[in-house]
């Protein structure tokens, strides 16, 4: 039997939970580098340990017979799929995460029906874009976009988005700390163990069933109930001849902190750890905020931000998905190097992409691809012609997925070591990617910007070189 | 590998084809006959052309093939068109926009997900819109026009069921239901709950008395219609717009010797319909349906424009089409050698009875055995062996001109 587990926020308490159990779990933990923990118990029990988010495709595509995750990533399987294979089991008491639909108090929205009628095309950002898409349409938003995001949601509104769709942890407070106001709640959600419907159906589970004991499962909220009622206040939002610069967090918020302090700039709040994400940086007449690299690419081809520093990876995986967007690289930036990388596992008997090819039709009859970077790998399967090729899409830890939840990965590394520590073998370097910054090639033409941009992008270069 | 089409996705064979475009060409006179211009909208639309309407219902857009484009960075989506009638109407106020009736036609794929796979995720259909005028006349025309094509297509007995939204929404406002409520029941007659109606109870005995009628009882005459009024009451006033509208309709049809029958449960399709809603029956069947939207077209974004149209279901008429509109296939020629000159006097001979009507193939090898009419061999003196594959009646003939004549008397 297969078992998912999540790292991260809910560990801990799975992990006691288990515990409680009486699996005898070892290596499952907050320090553990392995994604193979083992039951002392259940001999027959195979668990693996994976990103949240990644939980229930596994599930439901019947990669694990069962999974712990929060019900917020069920739900966004499920509002699409619904006629899946994800069951969801039961509730278990922990994880509390609900979601709410939030807009910013400086827009004046205090309901949803004020969106309906007060804007042209009403743009949605969150990390659950299928609960966006769902709410939008249920709600019957005239027009409306999605804007999908890897995290930090809650600093788009309002000059980014309309709306939010946030987890009330990701928060903490909405308004206290980026002026937001919940309109909505879409869901009460907490840890829940789900299966795969075939799994329940032939296999007898009952031993861990039993364990891990049914509590009522939680509902999705059939009416959006508001929350608070948002004051209005009147502040209108304008950015005239301001830089809006995008910051990234995690890795690269250390290397990106080094090179403003070379370049003389002070970087005010935007220091470890991180307060806010809208930080005071040392430039006049630019405005910063922190968001993950990864949406970079996509906020500028939007005009959200005029400048942002991110890895030349995301630029690409941006640009082969929307080869005509007006995003540009504009510097080279000489830190955060890695390589992308193809890689299988050293138990598979090739080591060029070439050899990958000729046994697709003999050793692997359908090549299971796993990747943060969706359009990265679709193209490097097209361009090699691996027909018969999947795109599993991953919210990291992808190398846990070889050998069992993939046969290749498309991945990036500095030196290589933690790729071999997992068993893995690099295969293909498709390109060297380094931090950069980006900038969206319409926005030189706003003349009041023009030269601040100019001075913003001169002092970088200087220390770039 | 082995490779499949897609889930939910039909493939249209040879045979199916002859069908098909005999369905094509049988709606496509018939329109053109009576002043139908033929459009085709792209497959390709902005999500916001049916969301904006609101009048697809949040089920039907869960179900549309949407995505980004390669330019699609905005986060607005696109979607393979899930309906005919909104893209008919968006062309219109793009493009044809004006003061007089404007009729069009289109036969059109639409798509929608379908969850099992076992149903048709694509569907073809034959529509046609009458824009710009609410007359009774106008939906009546439309209807005598889909009865016409189905009749010419051999397709019955068919039954004409009658339904009218304008109706139905004021008999729930009189019903005394909330705004959202009506919507709901609404929904659930459009989606075929036949039970909706019935189960609202009411403290007006007038109006339950004129209701159990309507529901009770199929009309089949303009009389019908007027012993729903008589039994009405007090709730007459609010409903005779409606009643009015029906009522002209149905003393055209009956002069028109087309039979009907009144059954307000009968309505399906989309919740934009507002006045006259029928449906094409062939047995158990629904071989086509439409009705009059007079607000569609406002909530596209348009002026207030009325409209109404109908249409026919390819898929199901292709299954109920009897007429085997096209049989045999004609003469297969068969060269005396590989000779160069050999295959240019075949070549010849093929466009000659070509020129002549006739469908000619050459035989390319790989015919063990064929359906053709006719298999005609030359011989490498010249001469040209003629067999009747029906009859089994063999011929010879030295000359082109001797065969065809042959070909004529055995017709």
């Amino acid at each position: 039997m297969k078992l998912a587990l999540p790292k991260g926020r809910l560990l801990k308490q799975t992990a006691s939970l288990l515990e409680e159990a009486g699996l005898g779990l070892t290596g499952y933990d907050d320090k553990s580098r392995s994604y193979r923990p083992k039951s002392s118990r259940f001999p027959d029990l195979f668990p693996k340990v994976f990103q949240e988010k990644d939980i229930p495709i596994q599930v439901a595509i019947g990669n694990y017979d069962l999974g712990v995750c929060g019900l917020d990533w069920v739900e966004e399987l499920l509002v699409k799929y619904p006629s899946g294979d994800l069951v969801k089991v039961s509730e278990l008491g922990y994880g509390r995460n609900d979601l709410y639909v939030v807009a910013s108090r400086r827009a004046g929205i205090s309901s949803v029906a004020d969106i309906n009628n007060g804007y042209e095309c009403v743009r949605i950002v969150s990390e659950y874009q299928n609960l966006a898409e769902s709410f939008a349409l249920g709600r019957r938003l005239r027009r409306f976009s999605v804007l999908p995001v890897w995290g930090a949601a809650e600093v788009y509104p309002p000059e980014g988005a309309e709306l939010a769709i946030i987890g009330e942890r990701a928060t903490g407070s909405f308004a206290a700390t980026y002026d937001l106001v919940p309109l909505a709640r879409i869901l009460s959600s907490t840890a829940v163990l789900v299966a795969n419907r075939h799994s329940l159906a032939k296999a007898n589970m009952s031993r861990l069933l039993a364990h891990l004991r049914t509590r009522e499962a939680p509902k999705m909220m059939q009416e959006f109930m508001p929350v608070v009622a948002g004051g209005r206040s009147k502040k209108p939002v304008t950015y005239d001849g301001v830089i809006r610069l995008a910051l990234p967090d995690g890795h690269q918020q250390r290397h990106t902190i080094a090179l403003l302090e070379e370049a003389g700039i002070d970087p005010g709040d935007y220091r470890e750890p991180l307060k806010t994400r809208r930080p005071t940086i040392g430039v006049d007449g630019v405005n910063a905020k922190v968001i993950r690299p990864q949406d970079m690419p996509l906020q500028v081809a939007n005009g959200n931000f005029d400048l942002a520093i991110t890895g030349e990876d995301w630029l690409r995986d941006h640009l082969y998905r929307f080869p005509s967007s007006p995003v540009e690289r504009l510097l080279k930036l000489s830190v955060g190097r890695v390589a992308i990388v193809a890689v299988v596992s050293e138990a598979l008997p090739v080591t060029t992409t070439d050899q990958l090819r000729d046994q697709l039709d003999g050793l692997l009859p359908a090549i299971r691809i796993a990747s943060e970077y969706v359009n990265i790998a679709d193209r490097y399967a097209r361009d090699n012609r691996l027909v018969g090729y999947r795109i599993i899409p991953t919210w990291g830890a992808t190398e846990a997925f070889l050998p069992e939840d993939a046969d290749l990965l498309i991945e990036n590394t500095e030196t290589g070591q933690t790729l071999k520590q997992h068993g893995l073998r690099i295969i293909d370097t498709l390109f060297e990617s380094s931090a950069c910054l980006i900038g969206n090639r319409n926005a030189m033409s706003d003349r009041a910007k023009r030269s601040r941009l100019e001075h913003v992008i001169e002092i970088l270069e200087r220390t770039a070189k | 590998m082995k490779v499949f089409k897609c889930k939910g996705m039909a493939d249209l064979l040879p045979g199916d084809m002859v069908k098909f475009r005999h369905i094509e060409e049988a709606f496509r006179s018939s329109c053109l006959k009576r002043g139908y211009g033929e459009i085709r909208t792209p497959t390709l639309e902005y999500l916001h052309l049916f969301t904006a309407s609101g009048t697809l219902t949040p089920g039907m857009l869960g179900r549309v093939y949407s995505f980004l484009d390669w330019d699609g960075w905005s986060g607005e989506r696109v979607v393979l068109r899930p309906d005919g009638t909104i893209p008919a109407v968006r062309l219109y106020l793009e493009n044809l926009e004006s003061a007089n009736v404007t009729r069009l036609f289109y036969v059109e794929n639409t798509f929608t997900f379908e969850e099992t796979g076992t149903e048709r995720r694509e569907r073809w259909q034959c529509s046609a819109e009458l824009i710009g005028t609410s007359q009774p006349l106008a939906d009546v025309d439309l209807l005598l026009l889909a009865t016409e094509i189905l009749t010419k297509l051999g397709i019955g007995p068919l039954t004409v069921s009658l339904s009218h939204a304008g109706l139905i929404k004021a008999l729930l406002a009189e019903l005394g239901l909330g705004a959202a409520e009506q919507t709901e029941v609404f929904d659930r007659v459009l989606e075929g709950d036949i039970r909706a109606l019935g189960e609202i109870k009411t403290g007006k005995a007038d109006l339950a008395r004129a209701l159990a009628l309507l529901l009770g009882v199929k009309g089949d005459s303009p009389g019908f219609l007027e012993n729903v009024r008589a039994l009405l009451g007090k709730s007459r006033a609010k409903l005779s717009t409606s009643l009015n509208d029906l009522a002209a309709i149905t003393e055209l049809l009956s002069a028109m010797g087309c039979s009907y029958e009144v059954d307000v449960t009968s309505g399906r399709g989309f919740e934009y319909y507002t006045g006259l809603m029928f449906q094409f029956y062939c047995g158990s069947q629904r071989v086509g349906g439409g009705g009059r939207y007079d607000d569609l077209i406002p909530l596209v974004g348009g002026p207030a424009v009325p409209a109404s149209g109908f249409a026919l279901y390819m898929d199901r008429l292709m299954e109920l089409l009897k007429t085997e509109p096209y049989s045999g296939r004609g003469v297969l020629i068969k060269p005396a050698s590989t000779d160069v000159l050999e295959l240019k006097a075949s070549m010849e001979l093929a466009s000659r009875l070509r020129d002549a009507g006739y469908f000619a193939e050459l035989d390319l090898g790989r015919t063990a055995s064929t359906d053709h009419q006719w298999v005609l061999s030359v011989a490498k003196d010249g001469a040209l062996n003629l067999v009747n594959q029906a009859t089994g009646k063999k011929s010879k003939a030295a000359s082109a001109a001797r065969i065809l004549k042959l070909m004529e008397e055995s017709k």
